[in-house]
């Protein structure tokens, strides 16, 4: 993943494609630094209900073992799964505490 | 096989013959009969394709531009407001580099409510990146389908194909129907090297700052400025596998014509048959038939107006409080190039007859003056 | 060039009737050229269709206004609207009517009048109902026995080709409109 994750930059005409695109997987973009509050799952409340994992816009919520887990690499703090959570166990808290 | 057809059924046969894969299209008058043949032909398995209907001709062209990225050649029709519904992603076809093909049938824009035929829908989006072709005969609308995926595929601009509401869409004619098997030596399948590809996953359109924004637009320019290389290159190529032949401009006796009528669409077909009446007169016009906009053929229009005297352009289009649009185009193109005097005439607006007397009377008046005395002049119009 | 004007009313079937004669003189190698008046069709509201036939290829695409001759499909029409107005000098008249030609002076000295009796042929093929006979096909029979532009055995062959349904019956109706026409 490292090394996926250097800039890309043009240097010539030749090398920019037609159109817009990225050369690569957006995933080595991260924008969790875009973040300014992070959600927190109590996962002794959650239910697995997977709703967390279906709304999130970024699809930046894994499915690992059974219980969901943000992928903080791209979680932008946008709040979704908190508010959408049935058992509302999942808590927006502010980046750096 | 020959067989007499309605224009909007030869854009079915085109896009029939070309193999589309995507076909996404909501339903307008006089463009209707198009995707009603399509979706016959779909159903019946003669085409192996997926007919998407939609809610919009928004939803339209958006639903052919996630077809066209999955690398799938992807067809729409549609008519003035319909059109201009698209607008937004017409900018986006183009932008994303896409060889979308789609014909639009030429209606008046409303208001007032309309459903004849004026370029206006067609000429406003000119500047889109979309490659424009206007057609005269359902034989040139059915060609032309399947040469726009050639030459939208190799540069990979969008193409419009353009006809005239009822005097072609409506109108029945003989039309060659070529074999299944020449168009597919013609034209491969479409292999698209950008693709979306889970695979091998990009993002497309991101955001793009002013240090490389330009760059996409140089790019799409020079795309267009290569499309004219391969209209130009298509054309004997064509000729030579079904015995048609189709320029980026169509003359007719303009070598020892000192009048020159400009024109496109059924306007230019009728201007052709003018020109014989006139001619049989005495009379020395040719006409300049316009067959596509853009990319604009600027050298072949400055080559076949070189010997005119007087030019004169008649458009079935107005740009409000300026010219007709295909006399800003001709002028702009002749502009340091000649002197000759360049009359704009505005006729035929929402469907009203552009009659071989319509050019007389045009004809006429250009005879008694010099050089234009008006901006632009209206043709029977009511006083 | 041949340019004629079909009269009818919406639901008639007169624009097909126009395709259906293109594609019968286009067997024979003709260049021809049918188009519907250009509006808002609505069900028995009268309607136009024109053709243009010639040996070399058409440029004209603006309507017909002096059309060479007529076809009225309807003969409602005939006391309705003026079925005449720009018809040359010399034009054939040919009325879907039970009528005698001489009926139809009232239309003029300058044309020559044609009838056939389309409904009763219509309704004896049983196309569309008594009260709504489909007489599109029936009339069509009747164009090559009085202009020479094309013969019968295409339009019987385009006629089976184009209709939805029926061709027998059409075809049929064709050859007898073309047995029976009166003022030949």
């Amino acid at each position: 993943m490292a090394k996926d994750r250097k800039k890309i930059d043009f240097k010539k005409m030749e090398e920019l494609p037609p159109m817009v695109m990225s050369l690569r997987s957006m995933a080595a973009n991260p924008t969790g630094s875009w973040r300014n509050l992070k959600p927190v799952i109590d996962l002794s409340q959650c239910i697995q209900c997977t709703i967390c994992w279906k709304f999130c816009p970024d699809a930046a919520i894994d499915w690992i073992d059974g219980n969901p887990v943000i992928n903080m690499d791209f979680c932008k703090g946008c709040g979704i799964c908190a508010e959408e959570c049935p058992k509302k166990c999942i808590e927006m808290i502010k980046e750096g505490k | 096989m020959k067989k007499v057809m309605m224009g909007n059924h030869a854009i079915s046969y085109g896009a029939t013959l070309a193999r589309v894969q995507v076909i996404a299209a909501y339903p307008i008058t006089p463009q209707t009969q198009v995707v009603e043949l399509l979706s016959e032909i779909v159903a019946d398995q003669k085409l192996k394709a997926e007919f998407i209907k939609v809610e919009s001709e928004h939803s339209a062209m958006a639903a052919c531009i996630g077809a066209s990225s999955a690398g799938a050649r992807a067809f729409t029709a549609t008519s003035a407001q319909g059109l201009a519904l698209m607008h937004e992603l017409l900018h986006w076809a183009a932008g994303a580099r896409l060889p979308i093909v789609m014909a639009n049938i030429n209606r008046a824009m409303a208001p007032p409510w309309t459903i004849w035929t004026d370029q206006n829908d067609s000429l406003s989006q000119r500047d889109t990146g979309w490659m424009q072709i206007y057609c005269q005969s359902n034989q040139e609308v059915l060609d032309s389908v399947i040469m726009a995926y050639k030459v939208a595929e190799k540069v990979l601009m969008p193409v419009m194909i353009v006809l005239d509401a009822f005097s072609l869409s409506h109108t029945y004619e003989s039309v060659d129907i070529p074999d299944q098997a020449l168009v597919d030596k013609y034209l491969p399948a479409f292999d698209y090297k950008y693709k979306l590809d889970v695979k091998n996953p990009h993002t497309y359109g991101g955001l793009t700052t002013p240090d490389w924004y330009m760059e996409f637009r140089i790019k799409m320019h020079e795309a267009m400025e290569q499309a004219l290389v391969e209209i130009k290159k298509e054309a004997p190529v064509f000729q030579k596998v079904f015995g048609r032949f189709y320029d980026t401009v169509d003359p007719y006796m303009v070598d020892d014509a000192e009048t020159v009528l400009v024109t496109s669409g059924t306007a230019a077909s009728t201007a052709r048959f003018a020109v014989d009446q006139l001619r049989a007169e005495g009379k020395k016009v040719g006409n300049l038939r316009m067959r596509v906009l853009r990319p604009f053929p600027f050298a072949d229009v400055r080559q076949q107006l070189k010997n005119a005297k007087k030019i004169i352009i008649v458009d079935r289009d107005i740009s409000y409080g300026y010219h007709g649009i295909w006399a800003q185009e001709v002028k702009s193109a002749l502009y340091g190039h000649s002197q000759v005097p360049v009359f704009n005439f505005i006729a035929g607006l929402g469907g009203r007859d552009i009659f071989p007397e319509t050019y007389y009377n045009i004809i006429a008046l250009v005879e008694k003056k010099d050089k234009p005395d008006q901006e632009l002049y209206w043709v029977e119009v009511k006083k | 060039m041949v340019e004629i004007r079909f009269h009818g009313r919406g639901g008639q079937g007169t624009v097909i009737a126009g395709k259906i004669l293109a594609d019968a003189v286009s067997k024979e190698d003709k260049y021809v050229q049918a188009f519907p008046q250009f509006g808002v069709e609505r069900r028995g509201a009268p309607v136009f269709a024109f053709i243009r036939i010639d040996e070399k290829p058409i440029y004209i695409r603006s309507k017909i206004v002096l059309p060479q001759h007529v076809i009225v499909v309807d003969p409602s029409l005939i006391d309705a609207i003026d079925v005449t107005e720009g018809l040359k000098k010399g034009g054939f008249i040919l009325i879907n009517s039970s009528r005698h030609p001489d009926e139809f002076q009232n239309l003029g000295k300058d044309f020559r009048v044609f009838t056939v009796d389309a409904n009763d042929i219509a309704i004896r093929h049983r196309l569309g109902s008594k009260a709504a006979p489909i007489v599109n096909t029936a009339i069509l029979g009747a164009v090559p026995r009085i202009f020479d532009f094309v013969k019968l055995a295409s339009i019987v062959q385009s006629v089976r080709e184009g209709v939805p349904v029926n061709p027998d019956e059409n075809a049929a109706a064709a050859q007898e409109a073309y047995d029976s026409v009166i003022g030949v």
